[in-house]
């Protein structure tokens, strides 16, 4: 089993390592999603670096924890944190869109057996990952689902028809990390659809909720650890982010939901990322 | 069809400890068998069917072989970008029901109808799509398809007292079944309106046209071989379906005939009008959209007053 114990200083140098090479891949790519990627690398860090129980010389190991990228539009993030953890290759990560290349733009389990579901139409990893964790349940396995959710994502139907089902079931093998960056394609979510109030949303439908800095790793391997201690209901963090966290031009900045970054501003933003 | 199904599936379960059954709400007097002899295997999802194609993709993700059960156009269209994302596009063992299809609720008016669901899932590559047309071939196709790879979607009929003996459960992917023979004209049909067919058949030959009536039970593989075997014997078919027009069994009729060459001229019987907003029972709806016996027969002998013009 792969989970590392490592110290603050060494996660810290994993997260600005998957933000670097987020941002090679995508400006080499010409295309992509930078600014949803840069949100959610602190929690990918510290999901696959010590939370998830995972082996990359085993991906299908029966027991395995599930992950899936239920807004798969950030593709770059999963698949910089799949290379770094050995999954797969990390120096053809900058081969990322192109025609043969295993890094599809959103995530194919058909290129890259590590991915436990491809994903890209919003809305649906949640349901996923509620019948991963029910099968957990029913073969008696200590299988624990994690799925991380778009703010704007949520915005689909499908997302509470799940969070209904799994609130009512009391599925606590399951947590959902909403990735609260306050950007959608096309603006600031509480001008295009506003999901607040969000925590209580979630504790309606019966979940245990955490709201956490999502850019601290210490915060979230508490509420990490936290979830993983609740019994009888399934745990939401709200995971408060910065959308392009990171590179100060791309910062809450809607342009960068869907843009990639030109060469010029690629090493703008690597002189940032130091 | 419902009682076959509900047998067959409780046969499959004890065999098979992988198969859990979810139905979104749907499961009244149809699935206490099941929910008796499995109750840890049975889930009701609620009112939620795109939920619950999505939670069957994630247990047979995890090795469980889920059927889900609904009604036709809320199992088949409801989810259907799931159904396609999903337990197609994972190429997963997920067994999607939809029970009435066609105009069988047909009281309970157009909301559900089931009349497009085998037209648009047939679009899925790699969705076998099982359209059994009584309770013993309902069986048979269940037990000849448990164990495919990949996902399948069954459109059955309600009615368990419409027997078939001319067909006598047979079934084969990638085939037809014959059920009468004749030389003027092919009739091919499929579901619950074969009955239909064979007394349009018998009508038919009372004038002195002698049909032969072929059931299509399945999709993806289309049967092809069978089509252009039966289609190159016949220069005049009928194909009808309580489903729209397109995407579904003229669609493959006609691209069988065009593809092979044959001179053979298709009338397709099927769903072209939008609903109206009456509603009445199947029967009453056959007969509007001209698919029952009466709708075949003045069909038929038009074409052949035509032809002799």
């Amino acid at each position: 089993m792969f989970r590392p114990s490592l110290s603050q200083t060494e996660l810290e140098a994993k997260a600005l390592r998957i933000r670097r090479k987020i941002v090679e891949m995508i400006a080499a790519a010409k295309s992509g999603h930078p600014g949803g990627s840069l949100s959610a690398v602190e929690i990918l860090v510290t999901l696959f670096y010590g939370v998830l129980r995972h082996d990359p010389s085993k991906p299908k190991w029966e027991d395995r924890d599930r992950f899936i990228l239920s807004k798969g539009h950030a593709a770059p993030v999963l698949y910089s944190v799949l290379a770094d953890c050995g999954y797969c290759d990390w120096n053809s990560l900058d081969t990322l869109r192109r025609l043969g290349s295993v890094y599809q733009g959103h995530p194919d389990v058909r290129f890259l057996p590590a991915l436990e579901a491809s994903t890209g139409s919003l809305g649906q990893g949640l349901s996923l990952a509620i019948g991963m964790a029910l099968a957990a349940r029913l073969d008696g396995r200590p299988s624990r689902a994690y799925v991380v959710l778009g703010d704007g994502e949520i915005q689909e139907g499908q997302i509470w028809e799940a969070a209904m089902f799994a609130g009512a079931r009391g599925i606590d093998n399951l947590v959902a990390v909403v990735d609260y960056n306050r950007i959608q394609l096309d603006g600031f979510v509480a001008d295009i659809l506003d999901v607040e109030p969000l925590a209580e949303k979630w504790r309606a439908f019966n979940w245990h909720v955490l709201e956490v800095d999502g850019h601290s790793i210490p915060a979230l391997q508490n509420a990490f650890a936290e979830a993983e201690a609740t019994r009888g209901k399934p745990t939401v963090l709200v995971a408060h982010t910065v959308k392009g966290k990171g590179v100060s031009f791309m910062e809450n900045n809607p342009k960068f939901h869907g843009t990639a970054p030109t060469l010029d501003e690629m090493q703008r933003a690597l002189a940032e990322l130091v | 069809m419902r009682r076959a199904f509900v047998q067959s599936l409780c046969r499959l379960a004890a065999q098979d400890p992988r198969i859990v059954l979810l139905t979104g709400d749907l499961g009244y007097l149809v699935m206490e068998p099941f929910q008796r002899q499995f109750p840890d295997r049975f889930f009701n999802a609620g009112v939620a069917e795109q939920n619950m194609i999505g939670l069957a993709t994630g247990l047979a993700e995890a090795g469980f072989l889920p059927y889900t059960y609904s009604i036709a156009t809320f199992a088949a269209l409801r989810p259907f970008e799931f159904i396609r994302n999903g337990p197609v596009m994972h190429n997963l063992p997920v067994r999607m029901v939809g029970m009435g299809a066609g105009f069988e609720y047909g009281h309970a008016g157009p909301t559900h109808y089931g009349t497009e669901d085998v037209a648009v899932l047939r679009t899925l590559a790699g969705l076998t799509v099982v359209i059994p047309a009584d309770p013993a071939q309902t069986t048979t196709a269940m037990l000849a398809t448990s164990k495919l790879p990949g996902p399948v979607y069954y459109s059955l009929g309600k009615d368990d007292g419409a027997v078939l003996p001319e067909l006598a459960g047979q079934f084969e992917l990638g085939r037809i079944q014959i059920v009468r023979e004749g030389r003027d004209l092919a009739i091919v049909t499929m579901g619950t309106l074969v009955r239909e067919a064979l007394a349009a058949a018998d009508e038919l030959a009372a004038h002195g046209v002698e049909a032969c009536v072929a059931v299509v039970s399945n999709f993806n593989p289309d049967p092809v071989d069978d089509l252009a075997d039966l289609l190159a014997n016949h220069s005049q078919a009928i194909t009808v379906e309580a489903q729209a027009l397109s995407g579904g069994l003229a669609a493959c009729v006609g691209t069988v005939i065009a593809s092979h060459g044959l001179a053979c001229r298709l009338k397709p019987l099927a769903v072209r009008t939008p609903p109206d907003g009456t509603s009445g029972s199947q029967q009453d709806r056959w007969r509007k959209h001209g698919l029952d016996r009466a709708g075949i027969v003045s069909s038929v002998l038009a074409t052949a007053r035509g032809a002799c013009q």
